[in-house]
């Protein structure tokens, strides 16, 4: 991809977004249901609710509403969570390290296990060890992630309590943080009972996240294995006297990255889509969990911010792999 | 509806074996199906029926088990076996509509979209990338909370989210048939538009979209427990897997058979229809059966 590829796809990001808020907005504001119904008091008049409405800008026409709406976004201000009573973009950020950490951690697990899975399959082609990777790939498979949490829960909570099944941090470690990024920070401050219990309370929903997107991972890499194996290059190497292993890790490895990549980056997106189950099953403080609570109690600013910020992620991370595919495979450059 | 194609297409061709997975995923989805059918007579009690002084029993064959139930009860003393034989009738339900649905809007869209391009296929093709950039699961909760609990708001989240999925295929495959000899032979030998597309293009766009459909329905199944677990499904006196679990989420330590088992239903429903689609897949295609 060429600067003037990446420039193209830029501009493709704000047409993208308005596509998405406008959905949002149509499918929060058409449908019936009052929105400031939680607020009212059982004493209140239809003055009082009249007055609530106007404060939120629900009287106005929903295309008024809609463009209301836009201009403050487009300065930042997404409004005030009515259930919350606070700035949207404040809580949002407030709760978007969490997930960050969430996500990164399950991609790191989700591609070490892959990695693994594959080469390990790969080079013992048609032997046992194969099919316990073929195994560990069809399961992995058939259990979405909320599922897995589930499973982890049961396991790891309940039969063989060895991990705290809900929330981030416990709160007698300490939570006195200068960022929302608690692991990076305990890590750069070298707090490392932080860091361990952060990991603890991190691993269960980070592996129920990484277990679907492993499994792919898995068969695509081992897929292409096989197949760099074959080409010329990997037969050459071969027939110098390189060992099979050295072959498939110096040789094959990596010309099988580049349509690993491809392929797990848009699985990416499921991950990180799959963050608003596995956030509310473990309790974890990030923005899925905040993204069910809003839906429930239908805090219209709160929601359309929050599917918003998942927009801008999704729409962020296929630009940053389609760079990192470009640098891995320098033809693409002058494509 | 898909176990009479493979049925029909094992009689045409009997040389063929079916698929094993056909077998096995084609059993697990009738065993569904017979138990949602038949649940008021299989069900040992009544799914709503409390019992609170038989509450928190657990499976029949643990200490402190009671023969009359066999899964155990949970904490308002509802027998754990007739509610998950009960909450099958829910996940059948939206398994066949929500999948059917999402299915036939989603191939019109995909067909007309391949088959005329042109602004059609700009439209459909915008909404399908708009519609890419959420996640699903966080839609379909907009969804079901926008238009309040009910198993028809279940259906229509699932429906509203899933129909891209269905036309990125048949349009994908659409505008392969298109390009082919025999769609420029119909046209040559005087076949309108519409006779191409219905009686040439779209008896060959079927047979992934069958497979297609099957893979959906365990998704809707998968859909409506997620749903259910935020409580945004139909309400809580209807037993259904994702109340269920929502339910022993909360007493984890005290009952986690109460989790476990529907998780289990779930797994072993998604599976199934997994199964069959992917066995069909290679029993209806012609060139991956040879």
């Amino acid at each position: 991809m060429g600067n003037g590829a990446v420039l193209r796809r830029l501009l493709l990001v704000p047409p993208t977004l308005f596509g998405v808020a406008v959905v949002v907005f149509v499918l929060l504001r058409v449908v019936p249901g009052d929105p400031v119904s939680m607020m009212i008091s059982p004493g209140a008049t239809p003055a009082d609710i009249a007055a609530l409405h106007a404060r939120y800008g629900l009287d106005l026409p929903i295309g008024e509403q809609f463009f209301v709406w836009l201009k403050a976004a487009v300065s930042g201000d997404f409004g005030i969570s009515i259930t919350r009573r606070q700035n949207v973009l404040g809580l949002i950020l407030g709760r978007l390290p969490a997930t960050l950490e969430l996500v990164l951690v399950a991609t790191v697990i989700a591609f070490a296990i892959g990695w693994g899975m594959a080469l390990l399959g790969a080079y013992f082609r048609r032997r046992s060890p194969e099919w316990v990777v073929d195994g560990f790939v069809a399961i992995s498979l058939a259990v979405p992630d909320f599922l897995w949490g589930l499973l982890f829960i049961l396991l790891f909570g309940v039969l063989w309590p060895v991990l705290p099944i809900s929330g981030r941090i416990d709160p007698r470690v300490g939570v006195d943080f200068h960022t929302g990024f608690f692991l990076l920070e305990s890590l750069l401050t070298g707090r490392w009972t932080v860091t361990g219990d952060l990991l603890r309370h991190l691993i269960l929903p980070a592996m129920a996240l990484a277990l679907p997107l492993s499994a792919i991972v898995t068969r695509v890499l081992k897929a292409s294995l096989g197949e760099a194996e074959l080409q010329d290059y990997a037969q050459v190497a071969r027939s110098r006297g390189f060992t099979r292993r050295r072959v498939l890790i110096r040789e094959a490895l990596p010309n099988a990255l580049i349509s690993t990549v491809t392929l797990a980056g848009v699985q990416l997106t499921f991950l990180i889509g799959g963050t608003v189950l596995v956030e509310r099953i473990f309790s974890y403080e990030g923005i899925g969990n905040m993204a069910v609570d809003a839906m429930i109690n239908r805090d219209l600013p709160l929601i359309q911010g929050l599917v918003l910020t998942f927009a801008i992620l999704f729409i962020i991370l296929n630009l940053l792999i389609d760079l990192f595919i470009s640098w891995l495979d320098p033809r693409l450059q002058h494509g | 509806m898909a176990e009479t194609t493979a049925a029909a297409d094992a009689r045409r061709r009997p040389a063929i074996q079916l698929d094993p997975r056909v077998i096995a995923g084609g059993t697990i989805v009738a065993i569904l199906l017979l138990t949602a059918i038949a649940a008021p007579l299989i069900a040992p009690h009544n799914p709503l029926d409390q019992d609170l002084l038989s509450a928190q029993l657990p499976p029949s064959w643990s200490a402190g088990g009671d023969a009359a139930h066999f899964f155990g009860t949970d904490s308002l003393g509802r027998d754990t076996l007739s509610r998950l034989i009960y909450a099958s009738r829910i996940a059948v339900i939206v398994a066949l509509v929500a999948a059917t649905l999402a299915c036939a809007i989603g191939s019109l869209l995909g067909l007309a979209a391949g088959f005329f391009r042109g602004a059609v296929d700009q439209v459909v093709s915008r909404l399908i990338d708009i519609w890419m950039s959420f996640p699903p699961v966080l839609l379909s909760i907009v969804l079901a909370a926008a238009v309040g609990a009910g198993l028809s708001s279940v259906i229509l989240a699932i429906v509203v989210v899933d129909w891209t999925r269905f036309a990125r295929v048949v349009r994908a495959e659409t505008l392969l048939q298109r390009q082919l000899d025999y769609v420029a032979a119909a046209k040559v030998a005087g076949l309108t538009p519409m006779a191409v597309l219905f009686k040439e293009v779209v008896p060959n766009v079927l047979p992934p979209l069958v497979t297609l459909l099957s893979v959906e329905m365990g998704i809707a199944v998968l859909v409506e427990a997620i749903l259910s677990f935020v409580g945004l499904s139909v309400s809580t006196d209807t037993p259904t897997w994702g109340g269920m679990i929502a339910e022993g989420r909360q007493l984890i330590n005290q009952t986690p058979w109460l989790l476990a088992l529907p998780i289990g239903c779930i797994i072993v429903t998604v599976l199934g229809f997994n199964l069959l689609g992917d066995g069909l897949r290679t029993s209806l295609d012609p060139v991956q059966r040879r």
